[in-house]
């Protein structure tokens, strides 16, 4: 019983990197950059979510809609002013903007809610499941986050495969040169792309929040660091091995601390990530490019 | 006619490196001496040479080589403590506070290229991303192990133990390593001169290995893996070398780092000191050794100049490395140069 | 292309130099025609840990302010400087004081830090007063650095103590964070006194700032050990996650806290009946009815917009500590930090204060603050004396 309330945990801290990751990975797929700054806007959704429903007191659907908005926006407004001038450079350098955005991120966080950290109120509420007499307890966020996950990661499937923009997304992470002269407005493609990262992102802040409410300016950047290592264990680009990744992730990491020893769970959670990814070397669901001539 | 032109430009490279540092050191000395430095820039003098170190160690890694490292602070880490538990029991061995810090600095680079070389050998075999967070992987294996590791030492030698202390120390022992709450302290013997010296090996080997057979055969396989291992050159071999030098240089550095603080813990060589570093060798160019050692000493000065603006300290911080970044790969930079380069042409042509 | 890219690095390390030279110039002329104490210290107020920098620097401002308006024969200058809770950025911060010309210095808020500054502390000759740094490394062997708050191991000691005595748990379980010196430093003395004192320590697990979030094996492992008392020697923040998780288990221990425990009530959204019953050991309290504390509270409240905890309590303190030190010293602002230094060290531990966080407080020789905590526990949202 224990083994099986350990997994749940593990699912549910899991679902959390996973929804993260599924951002990152579609960044990534895309736009071939490691958004470093997707864990501070996570952040600021969070903080948006917060403010509408503690200060104005909006229903909780309402402020998860109006934290998808700003997110979206600040999303666009980000690669429009940061990232967009560096389309020519070197991938390292969009990564190191990426850092600087997230810095800038946080310390506006900073400046703008101070330093204090709040206390977020569950948006789906206070239910849970029982099963077992009450030995085993499933938390309402949990299940919620289980969905939402599947949900967007079925919904971004669909997307790219099957409709027109979604396609056109492909063509660009294939080859942006070609893309464009196929009529495909590449620039436009990638700022779509960053405008659904973000607003997952939203979604992954609230969700965040409301498994582990605590909220302050640096909330999104551990688990924004553990989302891409999930995503990058699920082979890094893809939609479904995000998901994956991030729940075996959590279960991982769950399992290093139960079985293993507290004191060195985080070495145990990354010498396994290190393990798999030198068996499978383009992560778990990766796809393998050998190397042309 | 080319080969003589590369031969010129690696030599240009020499100079210009060897140059920025001692024009730097000399200013820095003048400085001390007329007591015109702010104790703000003189306590900054040790880190900003061991960052230097670290940024052109770095640069090995990624400009050189090619791979990208998210975990070159753990290499920092091992260097460190190594380093602290060296100079602590060689302190009677050794009175001489110089040639210590120099055992213990050989000491400290020494257990960062062992490092290196459990790290190397499973993770260069990957590629990409995939290297990067296993760099960072690594990184923060590192920074867990040492922050559950006690180290003491007694009349009977040095005493390990891991999670829990497990040994009992006699009396006059001394606990170097103190598990979570780090290394306390410490003598501090680095100075700035020995930060300088350290500077000058390191660009001496590192340059001198750039721009030799062995350095032409590292940069080949970055540009061209397949035509690389076609002509002959064993990639795994020069992969690992590269990246087991750039380590040990790391463990230096971090010896002269954790000797000029009374104090250090694990935490400091985290995740976000690696991006740090890795910021002054993209900052700096890629490949460049003299940019990264003037990114690695501009960048680390700046927060404390942008002390006077307080609470908007690390937000123009990041605002600037963001107008930095982009500067450096913008139009308006080319356009720049265009424009020189037409001035230089009109004037040859009158 | 380099060249352009030498050029603009170039003229910003002149930039960055001369502005250095420029900082050193104003270093001399420090005190000399300065009629108010100049005090400094460092702190995190930007990072994961800005809330105690800034709390520390809001309580130590209030402090300030009132003594000024008092307008008595003692004034002081506050100035905090930002160190990110980095030993290195410590010792630039405590620099860039020290070109400001601090005489008095408040050594730094977050323990690793303040080892670092409190080297430096004592090889200028500057005086330290730390509100917060709590390890023994702090003090240890430096005559001109003080602390404000209890150490860790006399927290450890003192609620292991309290435990034993009151009887309140046969079978313990902790969980404190072991990348922190304050944790790990009261969990090794508490562990030692609770083995003297034959508690029974049933489950002991930990955690790092990388995991913070989820505590569910921990409070499983305990709960599992049949724990009846749960001591978390840890700050609120993620004690209040803790307190959340074992409320969706159905785990109801007693909670055993340390100061770091103080501001749970405040927090931010953060529903109180979680807490009920939490029992803590702290020097401070928000919500006790004395004239001093409401002052402080209120003027807290409106002009920071949050209620103080007990960081900002301990700042506020050391100011006033200050204050009756001068006046005892006879001190006056033109005096150098040296000499202000040396009358310190003799007038400190002569000195009996009474301030937020406790009444009589007394100093030894060596730096450590000898004040009793209080056992407090939350009833109805609010502390009560136990």
């Amino acid at each position: 019983m224990t083994f099986l309330s350990y997994l749940i945990n593990g699912i549910s801290l899991g679902s959390v990197y996973a929804i993260i990751a599924l951002g990152y990975t579609m960044v990534y797929g895309i736009a071939k950059m490691l958004n470093f700054a997707h864990g501070d806007v996570i952040m600021v959704g969070a903080y948006i979510s917060f403010c509408t429903t503690s200060y104005l007191g909006l229903s909780p659907l309402v402020s998860v809609l109006l934290a998808i908005v700003v997110c979206t926006v600040l999303g666009i407004g980000i690669e429009r002013l940061a990232y967009k001038p560096l389309r020519q450079a070197p991938a390292l350098a969009v990564l190191i903007t990426a850092i600087g955005v997230s810095y800038f991120l946080q310390n506006a966080a900073l400046l703008i809610w101070g330093s204090s950290s709040k206390t977020f109120s569950s948006v789906v509420g206070d239910w849970s499941v029982k099963l077992f007499d009450g030995q085993l307890t499933i938390t309402g966020v949990t299940i919620v986050t289980v969905l939402a996950c599947v949900i967007i990661m079925v919904a971004l499937t669909l997307f790219t495969t099957k409709t027109k923009m979604g396609t056109a997304m492909r063509a660009v992470s294939e080859d942006k040169g070609a893309a464009q002269l196929m009529g495909i407005s590449v620039n436009g493609t990638i700022s779509l792309t960053f405008a659904i990262g973000s607003g997952l992102a939203a979604i992954a802040g609230v969700l965040l929040c409301s498994a582990y409410p605590m909220l302050m300016p640096t909330t999104g950047s551990m688990p924004g660091i553990k989302a891409f290592t999930a995503a990058v264990f699920g082979g890094i680009g893809s939609i479904p091995g995000a998901m994956i990744g991030g729940i075996l992730l959590g279960i991982i990491e769950i399992f290093a601390k139960a079985y293993i020893s507290t004191q060195l769970s985080d070495a145990v959670v990354f010498a396994v990530l290190i393990v798999v990814l030198l068996v499978k070397p383009d992560g778990l669901l990766g796809k393998h490019k050998s190397e042309k001539v | 006619m080319k080969q003589s032109r590369t031969l010129l430009a690696d030599k240009r490279d020499s100079v210009i490196s060897f140059g920025i540092v001692i024009i730097a050191f000399v200013l820095v000395q003048i400085l001390i001496l007329t007591g015109n430095i702010s104790s703000s820039l003189k306590g900054q003098l040790v880190p900003i040479c061991a960052y230097i170190i670290m940024a052109v160690s770095l640069n090995l890694t990624v400009g050189i080589l090619g791979e990208l490292s998210l975990g070159h602070a753990g290499f920092m880490s091992v260097g460190a403590f190594s380093g602290i538990v060296a100079t602590t029991s060689l302190a009677e061995a050794i009175p001489f506070a110089p040639l210590r810090l120099a055992v213990a600095m050989v000491i400290g680079g020494l257990c960062a290229a062992v490092a290196g070389v459990i790290v190397g050998v499973p993770v260069l075999r990957l590629k990409g991303d995939y290297l990067a967070i296993v760099t960072l992987a690594f990184g923060e294996i590192i920074k867990n192990i040492v922050g559950v590791l006690y180290v003491g030492v007694d009349g009977k030698g040095l005493h390990f133990g891991l999670i829990e202390q497990g040994f009992t120390l006699e009396e006059g022992g001394k606990m170097i390593i103190n598990g979570p709450m780090g290394v306390s302290g410490v003598t501090k013997i680095s100075t700035f001169t020995s930060g300088f010296v350290l500077i000058l090996v390191t660009l001496f080997i590192l340059l001198n290995l750039i721009h030799s057979r062995t350095g032409r055969a590292i940069m080949s396989v970055r540009d061209n893996q397949i035509a690389a291992e076609s002509i002959g050159i064993s990639v795994t071999r020069y992969k690992l070398l590269a990246f087991v030098i750039s380590a040990a240089f790391a463990g230096m550095a971090g010896t002269l780092y954790a000797m000029n603080f009374s104090t250090v813990t694990a935490a400091k060589f985290d995740f976000n000191t690696s991006i740090l570093i890795l910021v002054f060798v993209v900052l700096g160019g890629l490949g460049n050794i003299w940019g990264s050692i003037i990114a690695a000493a501009l960048l680390t000065v700046l927060p404390e100049l942008l002390r006077a603006v307080n609470d908007y300290r690390m937000l123009i911080y990041a605002i600037l490395l963001i107008v930095m970044m982009i500067f450096n790969n913008s139009g308006i930079k080319t356009r720049l140069l265009e424009k020189r380069a037409a001035r230089k042409a009109s004037k040859e042509g009158v | 292309m380099k060249k352009a890219l030498s050029l603009f690095l170039a003229a910003a390390l002149c930039t960055g130099a001369l502005a250095g030279c420029g900082g050193g110039s104003d270093a001399n002329s420090g005190s000399d025609s300065a009629t108010a104490f100049k005090i400094g210290g460092t702190g995190p107020l930007t990072g994961n840990t800005a809330i105690y920098g800034n709390a520390v620097k809001n309580g130590a401002q209030i402090a300030v302010d009132e003594i000024n308006a008092e307008g008595g024969a003692i004034q002081f200058e506050l100035k905090m400087e930002d160190d990110e809770n980095d030993a290195e950025k410590a010792v630039s911060a405590y620099n860039a004081l020290k070109d400001w010309g601090v005489q008095l210095s408040l050594g730094s808020v977050t323990t690793k830090p303040c080892e670092a500054t409190a080297t430096e502390n004592f090889a200028d000759r500057i005086f330290a007063l730390t509100p917060s740094a709590s390890s023994t490394a702090v003090t240890e062997g430096k005559d001109n650095v003080f602390q404000m708050c209890f150490t860790d191991p006399g927290q450890g000691t003192a609620s292991a103590d309290y435990i034993a005595e009151n009887q309140l748990g046969t079978k313990i379980a902790i969980i404190y964070q072991n990348d922190t010196p304050y944790s790990s430093g009261i969990y090794e003395k508490f562990k030692t006194e609770a083995d003297a004192k034959g508690l029974n320590i049933v489950s002991t697990t930990t955690f790092t700032a990388a995991s913070a979030t989820d505590f569910s094996v921990q409070l499983g492992e305990a709960k599992a050990a049949g724990a009846d008392l749960l001591f978390l020697p840890i700050y609120y923040q993620e004690a209040s996650l803790i307190l959340q998780q074992a409320k969706n288990m159905d785990y109801a221990p007693k909670f055993f806290g340390v100061d770091g425990m103080d501001g749970i009530l405040t927090l931010e959204g953060f529903d109180t009946s979680l807490a009920e019953g939490v029992m803590l050991l702290t020097p401070f309290n928000a919500d006790a009815t004395d004239e001093k504390t409401q002052n402080f509270v209120t003027k807290y409240k409106e002009q920071f917009g949050d209620v103080p905890n007990q960081f900002a309590a301990d700042a506020y303190d050391c100011v006033y500590a200050y204050k009756a030190a001068l006046e005892a010293a006879g001190a006056t602002p033109d005096m150098s930090a040296e000499e202000l230094c040396d009358k310190m060290i003799e007038v400190f531990p002569t000195l009996t204060f009474d301030g937020l966080t406790g009444e009589g407080v007394t100093w030894d020789s060596t730096g450590t603050v000898s004040k009793s905590p209080k056992g407090m526990v939350i009833e109805n949202g609010a502390y009560v004396g136990m």
